[in-house]
């Protein structure tokens, strides 16, 4: 089955023995690489289906509410209400190294603790009704910020993942038996070798008898 | 520092400029693409993009699939849900596992 040209060489043997030492250890590492980085994106995944079921309905909600509000005013004063807003949110991410995936951790802050500030406007000319729809906004951004997070963990795990995978398949089923298959082809050729050397020798050593003495090489 | 923000149509997106999220209200594709490829390529960390708008401009969202930085997750505009983002998921489980195992029977 080798696939190329080998040299029956007693260093190109070497060496394919200690490539198939390291490939073997290489695949038992990545195996395990594999199986730990699946084990801890299943968790993540889990929890970031939840999260999104989670938000959608949170965002459906909050979009509901906002139509509402849009209807009991007009759409000047909405515009009006919503053109300043007070609050202003800013990300802190950081590395986090899992498994040698990098997925980043987020971490929000509000300009101001307060968090009243999401209503950038004043209470006597807009409809109650938006100051719940901003309010059930607020509330989902938590949940949302969190599920950025978790969303893109599992997006980079999921490439990691197979990645690792198929170096593990490579490994297992192309370059292990390739290199077992040539090891096996050099032996067979060296122990060849040696055995037509030895025959050759003797053959030799009963034409110099002959040779030397008249024995005939039948006697034997 | 990063900031956040949201791509779509205005009507889906305007109730998150009170939480002082950046909105970007965009109209069509073009105007998408290049308003996601701009923020991208700012100091944005997360980008929530409308699943109307992200229908448009799915090359671009893949590519940046693999980069640690930004997010850019999908979320249910004003018009309703059309599951593209729960699909997203369903993808990397994909991608991850062979075979969409864990939500095969949920829809």
């Amino acid at each position: 089955m080798a696939g190329k040209h080998v040299n029956p060489t007693r260093m190109e043997l070497t060496r394919l023995k200690k490539k198939r030492v390291t490939a073997i250890r290489g695949h038992k590492l990545l195996k395990d690489k594999r199986d730990e980085l699946m084990r801890q994106y299943l968790d993540l995944v889990r929890e970031n289906m939840e999260l999104r079921k989670r938000v959608e309905a949170g965002i459906r909600s909050a979009n509901r509410n906002f139509v509402i509000a849009k209807a009991g005013m007009s759409a000047a004063a909405l515009n009006t209400a919503l053109m300043a807003p007070k609050q202003e949110v800013s990300l802190e991410a950081v590395e986090k190294n899992v498994m040698s995936v990098d997925i980043p951790v987020f971490k929000y802050k509000t300009r101001t603790a307060d968090e009243n500030d999401i209503y950038s406007y004043g209470f006597a000319f807009t409809s109650s009704d938006l100051d719940g729809a901003v309010k059930s906004l607020a509330d989902i951004l938590p949940d949302m910020i969190r599920l950025a997070e978790c969303e893109k963990a599992c997006q980079l795990m999921a490439a990691e993942i197979e990645k690792t995978r198929r170096r593990v398949n490579a490994l297992e089923h192309v370059i292990i038996p390739e290199t077992e298959e040539n090891i096996r082809y050099i032996t067979m050729k060296l122990d060849e070798n040696e055995r037509s050397t030895q025959i050759r020798l003797m053959k030799v050593k009963d034409m110099m008898l002959e040779e030397a003495h008249h024995y005939d090489c039948l006697v034997h | 520092m990063y900031k956040i923000a949201v791509i779509g149509d205005y009507d889906s997106i305007y109730g998150f400029a009170t939480l002082g999220l950046s909105i970007c209200p965009v109209r069509n594709r073009e105007e998408t693409r290049r308003k996601l490829k701009e923020l991208a390529d700012g100091d944005y960390g997360i980008i929530y993009i409308t699943e109307a708008a992200a229908a448009q401009v799915q090359r671009e969202i893949e590519e940046y699939r693999e980069t640690p930085l930004p997010a850019i997750i999908l979320i249910p505009g004003v018009s309703g849900n059309t599951g593209a983002g729960v699909e997203g998921v369903r993808k990397t489980v994909e991608q991850a596992v062979g075979s969409d195992i864990l939500f095969g029977g949920v829809s």
